[in-house]
C-alpha cells in the first residue's frame, strides 16, 4: 500500500468516511472547479475534463507519492496529463491537494496566468511536462520511467491518455518501446469516454478491440469502470504489483460525467463558451451548494 | 563469403568523429545516455554501444517516440543525446519543439546524413531543410561543424552546454580544415582566412569549399575573407557586422536549401546591423538526387567554383 493511500485512510477514518466516499467528494469538487474555470475563461474543453475527474482524484488522493512540499524530490511519483486539453481538471486536482492556489487556477487560459489552456512545466511546478500535442505525453512519461529505471530510482510514472489520442501513431511507438524495456514502473490510464472532438471514436477511427491491442503489445491490461473509486484503487494496486511489463488501465468513462446535459454529447468536448446560467445549472447538478457556487463564480 | 564492408563508416567522416568523441566523453559525463533508432552504424554511436553498453538505449525505428522520450529522460536528470539521420529529425520536429524546447530540457539532437553529402541514397534522404526548421524553434541552438576535429570539440561543447541543441554531423569522409590547436565555442564564428574584398561565410561541408574558392579568387587578384560559422543559431551577429563593415560584401555557403538556413541567419544579422550586398550559395529550393557528394556539389552548384562565381557577382553589387 502506498504512503498517500495510508494518509487518506487515516484522514477518512478521522472523518468517519470511507476512502471511496472521501475521493468521491474530491472528484465532485474537481468537477465544480473545472466548470467554473472554463466559465471564467470563456472557452475550454469540459467533456473530457469531467470524464477523468475520478481518476485524477484517486491518483492524487490515494495512489501517488507526491506532495506539494516535495515537488522536486527525485523519489516522487510523476504524473503526465498526455490529454493536455483536460488541463482544467488537472489544475483543479492540483488545487484540491495544495499543489497550486484554487483561486489562481480560476484564471484559466488568461493572459499572464500560469494556468494555460494546456499544461506547461515551466509555469507550474507540479506539471511534470508540457503537453497539448497528443501522443507526446506518453512518450515523455515512458522516457521518465526508463530514465528512473536506469538510475535505479523506484518512483512510479503515470500518464493519462484520451481515447481519441490512441489514433496517434506515436502512442503505439511508445507502447512498443515501454514493453520492450519492461517498464513495470509505468502505468497508463486511458480515459475511454468513447467520444472525441468531432464525434464518436467508432465513426472517426475505430479503436476496438482495444484491450486486445494492448495485450498484443505486451502490456498488463485492466478494464474498469472509471467512475468506480474502489475499482480504480484496485486497478492501481494490481498495476503496482505487476512486474516485467508496463500496465494500462482502460477506464470506461462517460464524457461530461456528473452534468446530465453534457453527458455523452460530443459538442461539450469543446472548446466551448459556457454562460453563467449553464454553469450554475451544471454546478447545481453536481450538488454544489449556493455558497459553493457563489465562491466559484463571483471572483 | 566475408561480411560486407560498411560504406563510409571508416575514415574522417563527421559522424565517426562524433561517435568516437561520445565514447571518449562518456566517463566524464556520467548522466550521458545515447538514444538510437536502429542506425547506430550510420550515426557513429556504434562506438559508445560497444564501449559503454549501459549508456546506449535502443528505441527501434520510431523517431517521434525517441525524441519526446528524451524529454522525459532529461526530466529525471539524465543527459540524453538523440541520434538519427537529419531527415528523420524532421519527422520528429514537433516532438523536439514541445517536449524538448518548450519544456526547456537539457537534451541534444545530433543528426548525421545532412544535405547532398548523403550522396547515393538520393533525394529522399538528403535533408536540405533541417537548419531552417530547427532554427525556427525558440530556445534551440543550431550547430554545423566543418570537419572531424571541430566535431569532436563541438560534441564536448554541447554536452557542457545547458539547453536543447541540434547539431549536424556528416556522412561522407571530409577533408581536414583544422589542426590540433583548433578550439570551439558555441555562438562564435571564426575567420579562417583574412581578406578585404568580400567575406565568404560558410558552415559544414562548405567551409573546405569556401577555402578552395578563396584560392580560385586569389588567382584573379580577389582577396576573399573566409569565416567558419559553425553556430547557425545564435548567429555571431558581431562578426557578421564586422565583416560587412570591413569587406562590404557577403557570400554565404551551405549544404542546405538557400532558404532559411545559414544564408537566412546571416541576411537577418546583416539587415539588422550593417546592410551589405549578399549572395547565397546552397541548393536552390529544389530536392537532391542520387550521385556521389562531389558530383552532386557540381550538379547542384555548391562546389568551390560556384562559390567563387557568387563572389564575383556580389563584388559587382558592392558600392
Amino acid at each position: 500500500m502506498r504512503v498517500s493511500l495510508q494518509r487518506s485512510v487515516t484522514d477518512a477514518a478521522a472523518t468517519g468516511q470511507s476512502l471511496e466516499a472521501r475521493l468521491e467528494a474530491v472528484a465532485r469538487r474537481i468537477r465544480c472547479h473545472t466548470l467554473a474555470a472554463i466559465f471564467h475563461a470563456g472557452s475550454g474543453h469540459p467533456g473530457g475534463a469531467l470524464s477523468c475527474a475520478d481518476l485524477l482524484a484517486c491518483l492524487y488522493g490515494a495512489e501517488m507519492n507526491v506532495w506539494p512540499h516535495g515537488i522536486d524530490d527525485p523519489a516522487r511519483d510523476r504524473f503526465v496529463l498526455s490529454k493536455g486539453h483536460a488541463a482544467p481538471a488537472l489544475y483543479a486536482a492540483g488545487a484540491e491537494f495544495g499543489f497550486c492556489d484554487a483561486r489562481d487556477a480560476l484564471a484559466l487560459r488568461k493572459l499572464g496566468s500560469k494556468f494555460q489552456g494546456h499544461p506547461h512545466v515551466l509555469d507550474l511546478p507540479f506539471v511534470e511536462t508540457s503537453t497539448g500535442s497528443l501522443g507526446q505525453g506518453f512518450s515523455v512519461a515512458m522516457g521518465m520511467a526508463l530514465g528512473l529505471k536506469l538510475q535505479r530510482n523506484d518512483a512510479r510514472v503515470y500518464a493519462m491518455l484520451g481515447d481519441g489520442e490512441l489514433q496517434e501513431g506515436e502512442v503505439w511507438e511508445a507502447a512498443m518501446a515501454s514493453a520492450h524495456h519492461t517498464l513495470d514502473n509505468l502505468c497508463i490510464l486511458i480515459d475511454y469516454n468513447k467520444l472525441q472532438s468531432d464525434a464518436a471514436n467508432d465513426s472517426i477511427m475505430k479503436l476496438e478491440p482495444l484491450a486486445a491491442k494492448w495485450r498484443a503489445f505486451g502490456w498488463a491490461v485492466a478494464e474498469i469502470d472509471g467512475h468506480d473509486m474502489a475499482a480504480i484503487l484496485s486497478a492501481f494496486r494490481d498495476a503496482a504489483a505487476t512486474t516485467g511489463m508496463p500496465s494500462v488501465i482502460i477506464a470506461h468513462t462517460v464524457k461530461g460525467k456528473g452534468v446530465p446535459v453534457m453527458e455523452n454529447v460530443p459538442a461539450w468536448h469543446g472548446s466551448v463558451k459556457m454562460t453563467r446560467e449553464q454553469t450554475q445549472e451544471a454546478l447545481a447538478a453536481l450538488g454544489a451548494s449556493t455558497e459553493e457556487s457563489k465562491e466559484l463564480l463571483d471572483v | 563469403m566475408s561480411s560486407p564492408a560498411l560504406i563510409g563508416s571508416s575514415g574522417d567522416s563527421l559522424r565517426e568523429a562524433f561517435g568516437k568523441a561520445l565514447s571518449a566523453l562518456a566517463d566524464e559525463f556520467p548522466k550521458l545516455v545515447v538514444l538510437d533508432a536502429d542506425i547506430a552504424g550510420g550515426t557513429g554511436v556504434h562506438h559508445i554501444r560497444k564501449s559503454h553498453p549501459g549508456r546506449f538505449v535502443q528505441f527501434g525505428i520510431a523517431e517521434q517516440n525517441m525524441m519526446a522520450a528524451a524529454g522525459g529522460m532529461a526530466a529525471v536528470g539524465l543527459l540524453p543525446v538523440v541520434t538519427t539521420f537529419a531527415v528523420f529529425c524532421l519527422r520528429a520536429i514537433e516532438q523536439a519543439r514541445l517536449s524538448l524546447c518548450y519544456a526547456k530540457r537539457n537534451a541534444k539532437i545530433v543528426a548525421s546524413h545532412p544535405g547532398l553529402d548523403v550522396g547515393p541514397d538520393g533525394g529522399s534522404a538528403q535533408c536540405l531543410e533541417d537548419l531552417a526548421a530547427f532554427r525556427a524553434i525558440p530556445g534551440m541552438t543550431v550547430i554545423s561543424p566543418a570537419d572531424a576535429t571541430e566535431t569532436m570539440l563541438a560534441t564536448r561543447a554541447i554536452l557542457e552546454f545547458d539547453g536543447p541543441v541540434y547539431m549536424r554531423t556528416g556522412r561522407s569522409p571530409a577533408p581536414h580544415v583544422f589542426g590540433e590547436d583548433h578550439s570551439f565555442e558555441i555562438g562564435k564564428g571564426r575567420i579562417l582566412r583574412d581578406g578585404g574584398d568580400l567575406t565568404i561565410i560558410a558552415c559544414g561541408a562548405e567551409v573546405a569549399r569556401a577555402l578552395a574558392a578563396a584560392e580560385i579568387l586569389a588567382a584573379d587578384g580577389i582577396d576573399a575573407r573566409v569565416v567558419n560559422m559553425a553556430t547557425i543559431k545564435p548567429i555571431d551577429r558581431e562578426l557578421v557586422a564586422r565583416c560587412a563593415r570591413e569587406t562590404g560584401a557577403i557570400v554565404t555557403a551551405e549544404d542546405h536549401n538557400i532558404h532559411g538556413g545559414l544564408g537566412g541567419a546571416v541576411a537577418e544579422a546583416l539587415a539588422a546591423t550593417v546592410p551589405a550586398p549578399i549572395e547565397f550559395v546552397g541548393v536552390a529550393d529544389i530536392f537532391g538526387s542520387s550521385g556521389e557528394p562531389e558530383e552532386l556539389a557540381y550538379a547542384y552548384e555548391i562546389a568551390a567554383p560556384f562559390i567563387a562565381a557568387a563572389a564575383r557577382k556580389v563584388l559587382k553589387r558592392k558600392k
